[in-house]
């Protein structure tokens, strides 16, 4: 543990506090959600079936157990009854349970043949987790991005001054929130190719009732057809290491015209991006822009392992600060490591851009107190990796 | 069986301790080879491995109190849910069964001692050394491990903080213990009944652990195959778990699950038999359907090695292979509403007392029940895609093992407290601590359904804030619930020091060869073998 007593001394005070104060929090949910399609509104009558099925066979063998439990105690003056076995009673509470479970077995079968049912399907997205964040690539598009926990550091470090702030300035959605969601059409079968990086992770929306294991080097399939277009979230549901509560799922669910018009936007978008990067090759950055980039790029791929102050998390994650890499090794090593990736760090160079490494890797050489003075710029990136 | 026309006489087992050297100190225990001595320390170490288990719980707890990362860092926080699930599962729990085992059986079944005390000796003693190499890590640079008590490939391996080492030696030496102390109970109960104790007059409570005593013998070395091939995947370049490699992440966890669903059984079986001994000494009515509570037993653990990959659902199982798990997994509800069933109709039209074991018992029956429901909801294949890796299924597997497990043993310790110590425990004492613990455990677990099924994940240090309100009173009544177990501590300490005089037989329904010695037990107990009287009815 590393923060200390104050720490320690500020859960206290927040337990004290939070006792007395009335909940400002968004509605509690009591029961499964039911969801947007019709897998999961199936999962969703299987639940309510099984619930009431376990609360009416409770209902009868609590009730016996207290009926005798007021009426047979000793204190009434009952007397012990000496049967203690009935072969005909034990086939018949063999034989009950029997018929109750293949009543909840044939529904639950034919959901899950539904479930598992992936042929026919009209978009295929291929789902990557890594750590800690999601990779989406459209098939038949030139589209694919990762989506990354959007809730700003402070909201979730508590680092907005008082504790009552800490509260009052979690947003309504804080750590569900991305920066690029998943867009899907709605009323279309939607297949996803679901696999890892590094990791097990497993992506998980509650409203579509699906959960799937990405598994690294090998691809599970799910699907869903959405009803009604929205935004819906969920979160990774597979412990993936340090940041597996930081990797929030959230999907637009578009109607057809409108995913039409952003496939469209994107495609463009990734058009331009390519001649962006043509055209950074022949410009120069100044130091402050290329700092303001590094920084903004650090703090959204970097901070979660390296911190943003620099000094990692060691043994597992190294400090970049006074280390060998970001000060007098040389560039061409340091970029090298940013785009390949090195053991558990992953290979940059698919995510970013050759402007967005250049500014990152400025920004680790001069950032806290490393001041190398060294700019990297994109025609850099481009050479040093020989590609 | 009726036992009290029993020949045995305490007046030899009293000569026993004269030409018995004891020793003094620490190395009486050090050396010990008796089996009253093994089980005491087998029950004082897992009642302190209990406190560490919850003294991490209650961290975690204070962390989730409120949303925003308040006192630990989220890798610490990883490191405390695992090393709390492998102390409560290793540490706690199956330690504690252990010394259950080890007083009773031979006391049970009419025999001088364990069939092989030196063993027993061993596999307690190496016990300690285990948990002191887990527990150190967290002192080391690496950190304590932080990939849960599953330590799923390839997250214990390659990405793994340098622990995995420490781990997998922690974990072998607990499986050798596990596995001596199996095939010491195995070896007893085949070997030193009393004459005429057939098998099938063996009370339910030696049953229990004979089955469960195989179960281990069956798994652990799995435990301690998957363990090493983690070590070898992890130092020495195997690919086991590591597609790069030709190997597959998701056999680590069909070689785990192997293991890990008989070790759930492992933790219940014994359960049964101390709640089934429990019921009918307070009813003061024979155990409702004796044999056929053997044969569910037994069931039960056969079934156990063909249910293991109902964990493993989302893991992109072939549909064939998720029905065939579905439909074994809900096969189990048959021979465990059974048990439940016969405990019910063993309290029906008996004359019952409510002294703290019954109390206990009862809440275990409900209790456990509700774990029992959850249980079979969780099997739905469909509905556990929504289920798995909530809360949902922590309040699952904490109320069939907290509320399971652990109350059986409380009531097993309070029944059988008078026969160790030779005083009575402090009723009204006992009382505080099953209330606060009845009333605090059930608002500490049963919120937990509800925020399993909203779609809180588990194993995360922070949460969305639908989540917050829940949190709260969970953590309230987890602070509530470790406090009460100190109760308990005072409770066995009062009891140790002093309290009225225990009888041989202090419960005047309860049945069985352990009442017929004196109070507390002689340190040598049947010597000679008992005499059993016929079967009466």
């Amino acid at each position: 543990m590393r923060r200390g007593n104050q720490r320690w001394l500020m859960g206290m005070w927040l337990f004290f506090t939070s006792l007395l104060s009335s909940s400002a929090w968004a509605e509690t949910q009591l029961n499964l959600t039911k969801g947007v399609t019709a897998v999961s509104r199936e999962v969703y009558d299987l639940h309510m079936l099984a619930l009431y099925i376990c609360t009416a066979i409770g209902v009868v063998v609590f009730g016996a157990m207290f009926w005798s439990m007021i009426f047979h105690r000793k204190s009434k003056g009952a007397k012990a009854a000496d049967f203690h076995e009935s072969t005909k009673v034990e086939i018949l509470w063999t034989a009950i349970p029997i018929v109750i479970l293949i009543a909840m077995a044939v529904p639950a079968t034919s959901t899950l043949i539904d479930m598992e049912n992936n042929d026919n399907s009209e978009v295929t997205i291929q789902v990557t987790g890594s750590q800690w964040k999601w990779h989406y690539k459209y098939f038949d598009q030139n589209i694919e991005y990762y989506s990354v926990l959007s809730t700003p550091r402070e909201e979730y470090e508590n680092q907005n001054g008082t504790f009552e702030g800490n509260n009052a300035k979690k947003n309504e959605n804080y750590l569900l929130e991305v920066d690029k969601p998943l867009v899907i059409p709605a009323n279309k079968k939607v297949r996803f190719l679901i696999t890892s990086d590094d990791v097990i992770h497993s992506w998980w929306v509650p409203a579509f009732a699906v959960k799937q294991d990405g598994n690294p080097g090998f691809i599970n399939e799910a699907w869903t057809n959405v009803d009604e277009p929205g935004i819906y979230r969920g979160q990774c549901a597979e412990l993936c290491g340090k940041d597996h509560g930081f990797m929030p799922i959230v999907v637009e669910v578009k109607s057809a015209a409108d995913y039409e018009a952003w496939l469209n936007e994107q495609n463009a978008l990734t058009a331009s991006a390519a001649d962006a990067e043509k055209a950074s090759l022949s410009a120069s950055m100044s130091k402050e822009e290329l700092m303001q980039l590094g920084e903004a790029t650090y703090m959204a791929h970097c901070a979660a392992c390296h911190q943003p102050t620099g000094l990692g998390l060691p043994p597992t994650f190294p400090a970049l600060k006074d280390s060998v890499v970001a000060t007098t090794g040389s560039v061409a090593e340091h970029i090298a490591l940013v785009r390949n990736g090195k053991g558990m760090m992953p290979p940059f160079g698919k995510q970013l851009s050759l402007k967005e490494i250049a500014a990152v890797v400025t920004y680790e050489r001069n950032a806290w107190g490393n001041d190398t003075g060294d700019l990297v710029q994109s025609s850099d990136v481009n050479a040093a990796s020989g590609e | 069986m009726t036992t009290d026309t029993i020949d045995t006489s305490l007046d030899d087992a009293h000569n026993d301790d004269h030409h018995d050297h004891k020793m003094t100190g620490i190395k009486r225990w050090l050396y010990t080879t008796n089996h009253k001595d093994i089980g005491t320390l087998y029950l004082w170490f897992s009642f302190i491995m209990l406190l560490v288990g919850g003294a991490l719980a209650m961290v975690i707890r204070a962390e989730l109190f409120q949303p925003g990362l308040q006192i630990v860092e989220p890798d610490f926080f990883n490191q405390l849910t695992t090393v709390h699930g492998l102390i409560m599962v290793f540490g706690a729990i199956m330690p504690a069964f252990t010394g259950f085992a080890n007083w009773m059986i031979p006391m049970m079944i009419g025999a001088p001692d364990m069939a092989l005390p030196r063993m027993n000796n061993w596999s307690f003693w190496i016990l300690p050394f285990a948990f002191a190499i887990l527990l150190s890590s967290f002192f080391m640079e690496s950190g304590a491990p932080n990939f849960g008590w599953t330590f799923y490939a390839p997250l214990s391996t390659t990405y793994s903080n340098g622990s995995t080492a420490f781990f997998v030696f922690a974990v072998h030496i607990m499986g050798i213990s596990s596995i001596m102390g199996a095939i010491n109970i195995v070896v007893t109960i085949m070997n030193l009944r009393a004459p005429g104790m057939t098998y099938m007059k063996m009370p339910l409570f030696v049953w229990t652990f004979f089955i469960t005593a195989y179960l281990l013998i069956a798994v652990m070395p799995v435990l301690a195959g998957v363990v090493t091939m983690l070590l070898t995947d992890t130092y020495f370049g195997t690919s086991f778990f590591d597609a790069a490699g030709g190997g597959d992440p998701v056999m680590f966890q069909h070689i785990f699950w192997f293991f890990g669903h008989p070790e759930v059984y492992i933790m219940i079986l014994p359960a049964f038999g101390i709640v089934s001994t429990i019921i009918p000494a307070f009813a003061r009515k024979k155990l409702f359907g004796y044999s056929s509570m053997v044969y569910a037993t037994a069931s039960i653990a056969l079934l156990s090695f063909i249910v293991w990959a109902h964990h493993m659902f989302t893991t992109g199982m072939p549909l064939f292979g998720e029905l065939f798990f579905m439909y074994c997994t809900m096969l189990i509800a048959v021979p465990t509403g059974v048990k439940v069933f016969n405990w019910v109709a063993t309290m029906w039209r008996g004359s019952m007392t409510f002294e703290i074991p019954m109390l206990f018992s009862i809440a275990f029956v409900i209790l456990f029940t509700i774990g029992g429901f959850s249980g079979l909801m969780l099997a739905l294949t469909p509905v556990d895609f929504q289920y798995h890796d909530t809360y949902f299924v922590v309040a699952h597997f904490h109320y069939v093992l907290v509320t399971g497990s652990l109350f059986s043993i409380y009531a097993g310790a309070y029944y059988w407290l008078p026969k160790w110590t030779g005083h009575m425990y402090s009723e009204s004492l006992g009382k505080w601590h099953f209330w606060c613990s009845l009333i605090s455990v059930n608002l500490l677990f049963f919120p937990m359904h509800f925020l399993g099924l909203a779609g809180m994940p588990r194993r995360i240090p922070d949460y969305a804030l639908q989540f917050a309100d829940f949190n709260k009173w969970v953590s309230i009544g987890g602070f509530a619930f470790g406090l009460s177990q100190l109760i308990f501590l005072a409770v066995v300490i009062k009891c140790i020091k002093g309290g009225d005089k225990a009888p041989a037989k202090p419960w005047d329904g309860a049945e069985g060869l352990e009442w017929t010695v004196a109070s507390p037990a002689p340190y040598h107990t049947f010597s000679t073998p008992p005499a059993l009287d016929e079967e009466k009815d």
